[in-house]
């Protein structure tokens, strides 16, 4: 949704080509590039990309995490048999990077780009305007040189060409080539969407500006309008997510339908369970939970909406249902369950409903087991039928069920639960 | 119009984009707010023109569509509202083009999914012209008792409950859409009522902000109340505490930044919005909802206590008197729509037609209940097919196999034949496939064609009325009609038909009895003796056959009588020369045959020299 992180590979490549293109001259340096997956066959790589062989090279992971050369992450001015046996020897295995463990599954090999100016360049956005960060002192940690960098306005409406950026530039070597290839830039930045570009450091030889370390996200709701400029573009992962079974599963649901279903499961162990309708409900009855102080007993963020189909309402229910009661708890304490949402435009609650109540119906035995307990509360089109159908749902089963309507404050079975719960 | 007001009782608004449930539900609301007029004028639609109809209370109306901004802006410069519905894809070129007419103010862009590049312009380009956007990605606003926007507040039972009817003294703007009819319940349970709700829309750079709306709030005299829901991502709320602190608001504000549990949950989880995210400290939900409450405002401790504290608030504004009370009214019933009325079982209505042959309104249609999917699983056949079809009965096998085997038979008879001959001259004079085979057909009837069912018809009479076979050929000569279904220009008993003896062949094998064609071929036995070529022809073997798998298959003699007269043996040809008909069409087609035109030696030509004059 919206802004979309990218491999450096993908931005290098993209930032290249669009340049070439734009300024009719090389170095087209998105060309030279080589990304290295679990897939890739390393020994076959100088067939295809002859210039490995040719060139001193650098290696890096590109798993969107920044910081490499302090975590010992980097291969500089290598030969291509180093850079080989460097990978190899790294891929798979795993690192915590600022307390994120994960594997590394991607290296980018580029060129060794020999130089001795470095700098620091970056396009980000506000509301009005664009702005264009630059400092002559790249490669650094750019927040503690903050006050080195300079910014250019543009805004939103605004034209590039207006601009001297020349003239606001610092006294640097080459500027008015630099300054082209700084509007350039921008247009391309423009151009193609991005919600953010960094280069830390852009090296600058003869004053072309040749990125080293990029930083990239994409405005992906641009889709539409980039698929061709784009390519085959791929949004990976934060690094270190891997989605347990349960939650690539509903992530598989969520994919197939207009509906909207979502799971993260936070801590298994935790007794307060929600099963929310709506994305800004779901945010709200997490929320409480925290806020009233339970944050450690909260098992899971989700939501469901979009008006999900029976048949995805049960197999979501089902897969909360399922999560939450493998295991009672080991002091015998009743777990809760959260059955919320605020009142609906014109979702059916009760349809919506007939898929949780079939998944409950199903788990009965193991809800006893496990004491859970569950609370309703929810409005909209037919919320009448759909609470009465809870509450003789809780009569058949022998589940406690407490049911409440739009009457009740929406976060109200929060406290109810949570009450009971101290 | 004050500046503060983008909305009164007499706002006229287009609606974009063919959302015909939106635009009812607009309308009901004006309806149940009193408003004097409809406030939708036209819905504008760039794939048709023409009209739309819609009810206003029990009456209908007609809301014409009109195929372009500008156009509608010549014919509608009173409205001022456009309510975009357009795709993601166009929305922007769409607001654009809205923005730059000259009579509309306000633009609610529903889209979600709008580039952020495209929303900055918008916004900017909005600014520029003082005009404004609500969105995108949003359900709208409302306006209590006066206008809504699009789908805005749900049902029109939520609507009544929530009083949204009548304005009351509070402002709500909010991010989340979804949250909003949610906090029109909380409003409507804790004060006198909502007096103006927007939802900006949860993209990280909507057309206009929080607090951009709270300053209109806070230039409204009708409004006492400020009551805001923000969101975890982004700086807005800042803007609120600033505009707080320096005096811009002064106004009771109750506000709650959502998104406090982003703290427990790990970096990656994107709620649902698109701004709500933080990108830094400042930007969580516990850093604004502390700089608000610093900078004045009332804040809960929680959500749950949110609504405790609008009550509260409300409750000290009537006490000094700031606030009063808005008095309620009982707003017109807005009649239910049929649909529902239905669903729910509360009235009913003679239907006007009956159909028991096929339903279509399941998942899977059903020919007289077989639903398709097992016809063709369980190979119907087209003689399948018409047992369900024609006759409201699955047939064995043997009956399919007959059916199909007449159509085989009779799909066509060569090019000279009547209904052959008039297709190929229709298709020769450049008429369609419809047109010439129609020409083809309607040649059907007593002389071509119709002597399947007329056999079927005379051999019944003979059979039925005990007639031995002598006796009945009188009885035909006595009347002087010619028995349908005997008689063949070529073959004889010596040189008999094949398709005749096939047929005959396959019903001695298969059928039960075939006590018709029994007493078919008795008479064949007295008419071959007049002369050779008065056999039972195909015509008279199909018909007396078709009798008696009728007969077979249960129907009674009544049934079989009115099958005959409504001409149901004729239609088995009809649809079996169907097949030869649209052949000969294409044939002419690909021969590419010119005009055809009959040649004058073939006509005698008998026209006297003056007409006879009478009278």
């Amino acid at each position: 949704m919206a802004q979309k992180g990218i491999r450096e590979y993908d931005a290098k490549r993209l930032v290249g080509k669009a340049l070439a293109e734009l300024q009719g001259r090389g170095p087209d340096f998105g060309a030279r590039l080589v990304l290295v997956t679990p897939k890739t066959d390393l020994d076959r790589l100088e067939a295809e990309h002859p210039w490995l062989k040719a060139e001193r090279l650098v290696a890096k992971p590109d798993q969107l995490f920044g910081k490499r050369g302090k975590n010992d992450l980097l291969c500089i001015d290598k030969q291509f048999e180093e850079v080989k046996a460097w990978i190899a020897e790294r891929m798979g295995s795993e690192v915590t990077i600022g307390g994120t463990k994960g594997r590394l599954t991607h290296f980018l090999i580029e060129p060794f780009v020999p130089h001795e100016v470095e700098y620091y360049l970056a396009f980000t956005a506000t509301r009005d305007a664009d702005l264009i960060h630059f400092s002559s002192q790249g490669g650094v940690d750019i927040e503690d040189a903050w006050d080195t960098v300079m910014t250019i306005e543009v805004p939103i409406l605004g034209d590039i060409a207006a601009y001297d950026i020349a003239a606001a530039l610092p006294d640097i070597p080459n500027v008015e080539k630099v300054a082209s290839f700084i509007e350039a830039l921008y247009r391309v930045y423009a151009d193609y969407h991005f919600a953010y570009l960094e280069f830390n450091p852009v090296a600058a030889v003869d004053g072309d500006l040749i990125p080293l370390d990029t930083v990239a996200k994409l405005d992906d709701t641009a889709t539409f309008q980039c698929a061709e400029k784009w390519g085959r573009i791929e949004f990976p992962k934060p690094f270190g997510t891997s989605p347990t079974e349960e939650e690539a599963y509903i992530a598989s649901l969520d994919e197939k339908t207009g509906a909207s279903l979502k799971l993260t499961v936070l801590n298994p162990e935790g007794r307060v369970w929600l099963m929310v309708a709506g994305g800004g409900a779901s945010v709200i009855y997490a929320d409480t939970v925290v806020d009233l102080g339970f944050g450690d007993e909260l098992a899971n963020y989700g939501e469901y909406s979009g008006n999900p189909s029976t048949e995805l309402t049960y197999e979501y229910a089902k897969t909360v249902l399922d999560l939450m009661t493998r295991t009672p708890d080991p002091e015998g304490r009743p777990k809760y369950l959260l059955i919320g949402g605020g009142i609906a435009n014109f979702t059916d609650v009760a349809k919506t409903f007939t898929g949780i109540i079939k998944a409950l119906e199903e788990y009965r035995d193991k809800l006893v087991e496990n004491k859970v307990k569950i609370y309703v509360r929810r409005g909209g089109p037919n919320y009448k039928e759909g609470l009465e159908k809870m509450r003789r749902l809780g009569e058949e089963l022998g589940v406690p069920i407490e049911v409440y309507g739009p009457e009740t404050h929406m976060t109200h079975i929060v406290s109810l639960a949570l009450k009971e719960k101290k | 119009m004050k500046d503060y007001e983008l909305f009164t009782r007499d706002t006229k608004a287009f609606v974009y984009g063919s959302q015909t449930r939106a635009v009812q539900r607009m309308l009901d609301f004006d309806y149940m707010c009193r408003r004097d007029s409809p406030s939708v004028v036209a819905m504008i639609t760039p794939e048709r023109g023409g009209f739309e109809k819609f009810f206003w209370g029990t009456r209908e109306i007609r809301i014409p569509r009109i195929r372009s901004i500008g156009e509608a802006v010549d014919l509608f410069p009173a409205a001022d509202v456009l309510v975009n519905f357009a795709s993601q894809r166009s929305a922007f070129d769409v607001t654009m083009e809205a923005l730059e007419a000259d009579t509309i103010w306000t633009i609610a862009v529903i889209a979600e999914g709008v580039p952020e590049r495209q929303a900055r312009i918008l916004a900017a380009a909005a600014k520029e012209k003082r005009k404004w956007i609500i969105g995108p990605a949003t359900v709208g606003g409302i306006k209590a008792g006066a206008f809504k926007i699009g789908n805005t507040a749900g049902t029109m039972e939520n609507i009544r409950m929530a009083k949204l009817y009548r304005p009351g003294s509070v402002g709500f703007v909010s991010v989340s859409g979804g949250m909003s009819n949610e906090a029109y319940n909380i409003i409507a349970r804790t004060t006198d009522g909502l007096n103006e709700g927007i939802a900006i829309g949860g993209d990280a750079y909507p057309g206009s902000t929080l607090l951009d709306h709270l300053l209109r709030y806070e230039k409204n005299p009708e409004i006492k109340l400020l009551v805001c829901l923000g969101e975890v991502g982004g700086t807005a709320e800042y803007e609120i505490a600033e505009a707080m602190k320096d005096g811009r608001i002064k106004k009771p504000l109750v506000i709650w930044v959502t998104g406090t549990c982003a703290k427990v949950l790990p970096g990656q989880v994107q709620f649902g919005h698109a701004g709500a995210k933080a990108g830094s400290e400042i930007e969580t939900a516990d850093a604004k909802n502390a700089a608000l409450r610093e900078a004045g405002a009332v804040v809960p401790d929680s959500f749950d206590d949110y609504h405790l504290r609008i009550k509260e608030t409300y409750e000290r504004l009537v006490a000094d008197g700031t606030i009063t009370p808005a008095v309620d009214f009982d707003p017109p019933q807005i009649p239910m729509d049929y649909k529902q009325a239905v669903a729910e079982g509360l009235i009913r209505r003679p239907t006007h037609f009956v159909s028991t042959i096929c339903d279509e309104r399941g998942e899977v249609h059903s020919y007289a209940g077989v639903p398709i999917d097992d016809v063709i699983e369980e190979r119907y056949g087209i003689g399948g097919v018409i047992g369900l079809l024609w006759f409201k009965r699955v047939i064995p096998p043997h009956a399919r196999e007959f059916l199909e085997m007449v159509i085989q038979i009779i799909a066509d008879h060569g090019p000279a034949v009547s209904g052959a001959h008039n297709t190929i001259v229709a298709a020769r004079a450049g008429k369609d496939l419809l047109s010439s085979l129609v020409s083809g057909i309607l040649t059907i009837g007593p002389r071509f064609g119709g002597a399947v069912n007329g056999a079927a018809e005379h051999f019944l009479y003979g059979l039925r009325s005990n007639l031995s076979p002598r006796e009945f050929v009188d009885a035909m000569k006595k009347k002087n009609v010619r028995i349908q279904g005997i008689g063949h220009r070529l073959h004889t008993v010596e040189n008999p038909d094949k398709r005749v003896e096939i047929l005959k062949g396959f019903a001695k094998e298969n059928f039960r009895a075939t006590p018709l064609l029994d007493y078919a071929l008795s008479v064949e036995e007295v008419t071959t003796k007049k002369k050779a070529n008065l056999i039972l022809n195909v015509d008279g073997c199909i018909g007396v056959l078709l009798v008696d798998l009728l007969k077979e298959l249960g129907f009674g003699d009544d049934e079989i009588d009115r099958m005959i007269a409504m001409g149901t043996f004729n239609a088995l040809f009809v649809l079996g020369r169907s097949i030869g008909l649209i052949g000969h069409y294409f044939d002419q087609n690909r021969l590419e045959q010119g005009l055809y035109r009959h040649p004058l030696d073939d006509i005698l030509y008998d026209v006297p020299e003056r007409p006879e004059e009478v009278g």
